[in-house]
């Protein structure tokens, strides 16, 4: 017994490096993808001058914000104002800890760890509104209360969406999860659970701030939301945690309604990675398709479509577990 | 009621799916700018970039003004400065028979047949004013300015873009010849 | 830790002088100078509540040049640059409002050729006016992608229009008399061709945007205006064809030879944001009909008068030449002594009043709703404040 912890500590402490490198990585190879995706529905060619075909340019805007001026604005509580960023970072990193990669690259295995992702990325939303708070701007103001009340209005279908899985394989163990489903995709709870993956992903696109629902930063009607007073490193790391979001958010649908790891002829974590930057990537397509919605028609589809929609979901999957 | 708007509603996803076609369509068709430090758009044609002066065919190192002042009064923005010597004697009025082709809304031609032409020494434009207006081009009894086709101009100061036209002229004319 | 918004707000003049108001539970927010959706410098003062907008007030004049009194020392030729710098979207139709006061004035004929010419630069211009409306006003609620595909098109007619006239946006090209340069035939073909492309452009953007559910659902029954809302602050263009009165300088006020063409003035009941928006997408495709009618009834002739004076002199006496911009009536009245510049010149900005309106439409509306009003209105700052 004594000999074990220090182990699990040990790998957990592995794997929370490791997972801020995969998080470093990601957003790395996010942002590159994004502008480059953009660029290229744009019929423009994206980033091209920092090294070949732009991929140096994340590094390149990296190494600006670094450089930046931290500046604290007039009259803003700077510790809060400071907190605020890391707050909204850190959860990010401990929810990769608990996601099975692969069959044999999983940190930390725990029956609760579905329970824990969503329990550490509600934290966000307290990021935002310390942020907008904080920052001592009538903008970010607003920005923050329109992401506090999008993040929680969204988690309640989140988690409506979420439970018709538990009752069907009767865990949160992410990984026995992901050994409920089979190899091939008809074996998939999405083919089992379509209105829910749909709404899951709606409501991903949701938590995460993501076009067409980032509102909270707006930048038509609010500059640039919640974090419009960060510079350098503070806005670096806003940015870096919505990526970080996004991630975990595609990984939980891969998770879950995407068979996670297996896949057909050998499964494995290049199938999980696959999956993960399919959806990524559709998301980046969502992002350069649609105008923003507007607040209030934000929390009509959340109360008046997705809320009902998913309680009608979890009610017949419900009847059908107990025929 | 609630049926017709589950309807709409159905048929606004279906939209949006529509939209996803289309940049997606877009996605894969070729690109339509170009690499600017390594290509240019060919599309320069008729540009009027800043004016630069027209020489004589003769003398590529001299200009066919004849200091008329035209231009100087005509700019509405008073970016044109030009310094000319007294009019000798013993000069040829080599540029005033030159038609000033290109300019087809001309009256009568104010060209000085009979007096000696006096030698135009500097003509600077400062170009942070210029409003590209052609006025001075259209206003030259000669013809002796005509817009160059410059533009991919930057600089650190605006002195960069005070240019002394005459100068301009000699360094092309000398350029040419070797 | 206290969140002194309220008490921080000493403010300038105008935020000072919005101040005074019986609510506690608001604030003042200044939306610009500097803010992303007002694509310029103008400031809104506005009363907000959550997110809900109380009161709204533009304040203007960041941008002023004084274009007017800048008539008044430049002879009139000099001030031939002038108007295409106050709208630089549709400077062609400023730069027509100039030359037909000072031709009305001086009694100058203007070649047929010259006119067609005109029709079709102007129409052209006015296109893409409009495209850069549709760009940025989907980038005000939130689409990037669209300004790119409107700046695709707008890159190929501001190539056309660049070997006529010179330039590719604060167009000098219109002469009294006529204009200062022919087109050729290329430029007629490159024109029929972009036409073409054009027709086949829409029907994209019709999938991408205009039957876009979320689109609509910014738009429609959002910024309604009456006709006499309309008629009280002196709207026109697009957002009063929007109210549904079709009222067009081309068709009230015949200028040029706009008589001659077949084409449609949109109108749509609807006095919403998706009425001025359906408006303009509709103007586009009538500014092509126009254009396709004129290049096939090309006259030859002359392109400017061949007895233009080259320093207009007009006679003393005053004159009024009204022209349709992309936003509105462009109107100039022009007051002359006989002198070599204007007595005095009056310029109507369409603009101007457009945004008169927006201070009673938003009052009541969400931030975002103010957003899309005044992206609606489709205005030009420098053009507002001249
Ligand atoms: S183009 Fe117009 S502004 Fe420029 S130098 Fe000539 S007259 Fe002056
Ligand atoms: S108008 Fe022509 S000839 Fe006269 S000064 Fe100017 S450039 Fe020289």
């Amino acid at each position: 017994m004594i000999e074990a912890i220090p182990t699990q500590l040990i790998i957990i402490l592995v794997g929370l490096a490791a997972t801020m490198a995969f998080v470093g990585l990601n957003a790395i190879l996010l942002v590159y993808l994004e502008r480059k995706v953009a660029g290229f529905i744009h019929r423009r060619p994206g980033p091209y001058e920092v090294g070949p075909h732009g991929i140096l340019q994340p590094f390149a805007d990296g190494l600006k914000l670094v450089g930046k001026q931290i500046f604290t604005p007039k009259g803003a509580d700077s510790v809060l104002f400071w907190l605020a960023p890391m707050i909204s970072m850190a959860p990010a990193i401990v929810c990769f800890l608990v996601i099975p990669f692969g069959p044999n690259v999983l940190i930390f295995n725990t029956n609760v760890g579905l329970v824990l992702i969503l329990a550490f990325t509600g934290i966000n939303v307290l990021a935002l509104c310390i942020a907008g708070w904080t920052s001592q701007n009538k903008y970010a103001l607003v920005g923050a209360a329109r992401g506090v009340s999008q993040s929680v209005a969204y988690e309640i279908p989140l988690l409506l969406a979420v439970l018709p899985i538990i009752f069907m394989t009767g865990t949160f163990n992410l990984y026995d999860i992901t050994l409920g489903q089979g190899a091939w995709p008809w074996q998939w709870f999405i083919v089992y659970q379509p209105v829910a993956f749909v709404i899951f992903f709606i409501c991903a696109l949701a938590e995460t701030n993501r076009a067409p629902f980032d509102l909270p930063e707006a930048e038509s009607e609010l500059t640039a939301g919640f974090h419009t007073e960060y510079s350098g490193m503070g806005f670096a790391l806003f940015f870096l945690s919505e990526y970080a979001y996004m991630v975990i958010a595609a990984c939980v649908t891969a998770v879950l309604f995407l068979g996670g790891f297996q896949g057909p002829v050998v499964s494995g974590w290049w199938w999980f990675l696959a999956k993960v930057y399919i959806l990524l990537l559709i998301m980046i397509w969502i992002r350069w398709t649609f105008p923003r919605v507007r607040f209030d028609q934000l929390l009509n589809i959340c109360w008046k479509w997705l809320i009902p929609l998913a309680i009608i979901n979890l009610l017949i999957t419900l009847l059908v577990i107990a025929l | 009621m609630i049926v017709k708007s589950i309807r709409e509603n159905l048929g606004g996803m279906w939209s949006l799916l529509v939209g996803l076609r289309v940049t997606s369509i877009n996605f894969f068709r070729p690109h339509v700018t170009v690499h600017y430090p390594r290509q240019c758009v060919p599309t320069l044609e008729g540009y009027r970039g800043h004016i630069e002066l027209v020489p004589l065919e003769k003398d590529p190192l001299k200009s066919k003004c004849i200091a008329c002042s035209n231009c100087v009064k005509i700019c509405p923005t008073s970016c044109i400065s030009l310094k000319a010597t007294k009019p000798k004697k013993a000069a040829v009025a080599e540029g005033a028979d030159s038609p000033a082709a290109k300019v087809p809304s001309e009256g009568k031609k104010e060209a000085p047949v009979k007096k000696a032409k006096p030698e135009l020494q500097s003509f600077v434009l400062d170009y942070n004013y210029c409003s590209l207006c052609g006025l001075c081009v259209q206003s030259c009894p000669t013809g002796a300015l005509e817009f160059s086709d410059d533009v991919y101009l930057a600089g650190f100061t605006r002195q960069e873009f005070v240019f002394d036209l005459l100068a301009r002229l000699q360094r092309q004319a000398q350029k040419k010849e070797q | 830790m206290k969140l002194d918004l309220r008490l921080d707000t000493s403010g300038d003049f105008y935020a000072q002088k919005f101040q005074p108001t019986k609510r506690e539970d608001t604030l003042i927010l200044n939306m610009g100078p500097q803010h992303p959706s007002t694509h310029g410098v103008l400031r809104i003062l506005l009363e907000i509540d959550g997110e809900y907008i109380v009161r709204a007030e533009p304040v203007l004049g960041y941008i002023h040049r004084m274009h007017e009194k800048m008539a008044e020392v430049m002879s009139y030729p000099q001030y031939l640059p002038n108007p295409a710098r106050t709208d630089y979207l549709h400077a062609l139709a400023w730069g027509w409002a100039h030359v037909g006061a000072v031709e009305r004035l001086m009694g100058l004929e203007v070649p047929e050729r010259a006119e067609y010419i005109r029709v079709i630069t102007c129409e052209l211009n006015r296109i893409n006016s409009h495209l850069l409306w549709w760009g940025a006003y989907l980038l005000d609620l939130g689409a990037f992608t669209p300004i790119m595909y409107a700046f695709d098109d707008r890159e190929i007619i501001m190539d056309i229009l660049q070997r006529v006239t010179g330039s590719r946006l604060t167009y000098c090209y219109y002469r009294f008399g006529g204009v200062s340069k022919d087109i050729d035939d290329r430029f007629v073909a490159e024109t029929r061709e972009q036409c073409t492309r054009m027709k086949e452009r829409f029907k994209m953007y019709k999938d991408l945007v205009t039957d876009n559910y979320i689109l609509r659902q910014r738009v429609e029954e959002i910024g309604e205006i009456s006709v006499n809302a309309c008629r009280k602050y002196g709207a026109t263009g697009p957002v009063l064809r929007g109210s549904g009165q079709a009222y067009d300088v081309r068709r009230a006020e015949p200028y040029s030879v706009y008589d001659r063409f077949d084409f449609n003035i949109p109108t749509y009941d609807s006095c919403d944001a998706m009425g001025r928006y359906m408006v303009r997408m509709d103007e586009m495709q009538e500014s092509i009909n126009i254009i396709e009618q004129a290049l096939d009834t090309l006259p030859q002739g002359n392109f400017i008068h061949p007895k233009a004076p080259k320093r207009a002199k007009p006679p003393a006496g005053d004159v009024y030449f009204a022209v349709e911009g992309a936003r509105g009536k462009i109107r100039m009245h022009l007051v002359s002594d006989g002198g070599k510049s204007a007595y005095r010149l009056k310029l109507r900005a369409p603009g101007f009043s457009n945004l008169s309106l927006f201070g009673e439409v938003s009052s009541g509306t969400l931030i975002s709703d103010a957003v899309s009003i005044l992206g609606s209105l489709d205005l030009v700052i420098p053009e507002i404040d001249r």
